[in-house]
């Protein structure tokens, strides 16, 4: 059963999805041609917005990782990321992800580059990548939109939901890869 | 924190740009400095030369990917398959949200704005999030204090499942990925045990703040 699960859900992932989705489409009666089109169009555009951002951090992190600062933050942090069994090298992404969407998508591609996509450190980078978000960012334009101020639990809360993300991300790669 | 949103007061998310801009400069001019000082100017140099080359690489193999998923993800949002996600959401949150959250226009982008964040169009879930913070302002007594349905609120934001990762995919393929996929299950599962764990720990808080 999981073999099988395996062998025609998760390897066709992407396809089954797409499938999926252009079927539905057709049968509600949309031109998905043409749809598709439109919304291609639209991934240029954002190719194109990222692409300073990412050059700019990508920039910053090959200079930090040339000059062994950053071997040496991953290294003095290891102790700290080894209690919840995190791969150290994936730090840089845990911090920088809640403060910068853009930031966090230079550090996430530096990792996939460094230690490759499959790897139980690219696939826990995915995960991680995946399924947390900027929070302060969120925080900080919605709060300020109506002027809260004392914001109470709010930052707390929302700071243990994405620790919560980190350590499942963790378990799930764990068992991907037994 | 108090700081933060006062910035934000001015300049919409302004604090946070001056956060990033600072992180930047740390990073770039610590490692120039300390790669000079360490004799490998002619490595940093290298390695700066070689980024910019290979972030134009990433980006080219990136295009392909990314059009494939908007253009998919166009079908998905046009056919009404938002909708149904709505529908589906909506009872959810009927629950959990008590006061504020209950009002039909809050709910209403509230429900929108989580199902935009879910089908990973964020440029349309962000006006649904402000409308949805000033609805329920509107119905709160003190104006400057956040309430506990604005605050699940943003703590359902932070934890929000989104079926496909696109930008997370493309970048796997662009690196070459045998099954970019593959983590799309694995990042539902996180990121629906942080929505839960999240919204009991605001549930909890809520009574101490």
């Amino acid at each position: 059963m999981i073999k099988l699960v395996h062998e025609y859900l998760i390897r066709a992932i992407i396809p089954l999805i797409i499938v999926a989705i252009i079927t539905y489409g057709i049968f509600k009666g949309i031109k998905v041609y043409e749809c598709f089109i439109e919304g291609a169009k639209e991934g240029l555009k954002i190719c194109l917005k990222i692409f300073p951002y990412l050059l700019a951090m990508l920039l910053a992190v090959s200079v930090l990782r040339e000059s062994k600062i950053l071997d040496g933050f991953i290294n003095i942090m290891k102790p700290i990321s080894q209690i919840i069994g995190l791969p150290s090298e994936i730090l840089p992404l845990v911090l920088i992800k809640p403060l910068s969407g853009s930031g966090a998508l230079g550090v996430f591609t530096d990792i996939l580059n460094k230690y490759g996509a499959d790897t139980y450190t690219g696939i826990v980078a995915s995960i991680i990548m995946g399924s947390t978000e900027t929070i302060f960012y969120t925080l900080t334009v919605y709060y300020g939109a109506v002027n809260i101020k004392k914001i109470r639990h709010t930052l707390w809360a929302a700071i243990f939901a994405d620790i919560t993300a980190i350590i499942m991300a963790v378990i799930s790669a764990r068992v991907m890869f037994n | 924190m108090y700081y933060i949103l006062y910035f934000a007061k001015f300049n919409q998310g302004g604090y946070l740009y001056i956060m990033i801009n600072i992180i930047w400069f740390l990073i770039l001019a610590s490692g120039i400095i300390v790669g000079i000082l360490t004799g490998n100017g002619e490595g940093i140099t290298k390695a700066m030369v070689m980024s910019t080359e290979s972030t134009v690489e990433l980006i080219i193999k990136l295009i392909g990917m990314m059009c494939l998923w908007c253009g998919v993800m166009k079908i998905a949002e046009k056919s009404g398959l938002t909708e149904k996600i709505a529908n589906i959401l909506r009872p959810i949150l009927n629950i959990i949200f008590k006061k504020e959250g209950k009002d039909s226009k809050a709910m209403g982008a509230i429900v929108m704005n989580l199902t935009a964040n879910m089908m990973g169009i964020s440029n349309a879930a962000t006006p649904f999030g402000i409308k949805a913070i000033e609805e329920m302002n509107k119905l709160n007594p003190k104006k400057d204090t956040a309430t506990d349905d604005m605050a699940l609120f943003l703590v359902l934001n932070a934890a929000c499942i989104q079926f496909v990762p696109t930008t997370v995919i493309s970048i796997r393929a662009a690196s070459g990925s045998k099954n970019p996929g593959m983590i799309i299950i694995p990042a539902i599962i996180a990121t629906g045990t942080a929505a839960i764990v999240g919204v009991i720990v605001s549930k909890i808080l809520s009574r101490f703040f």
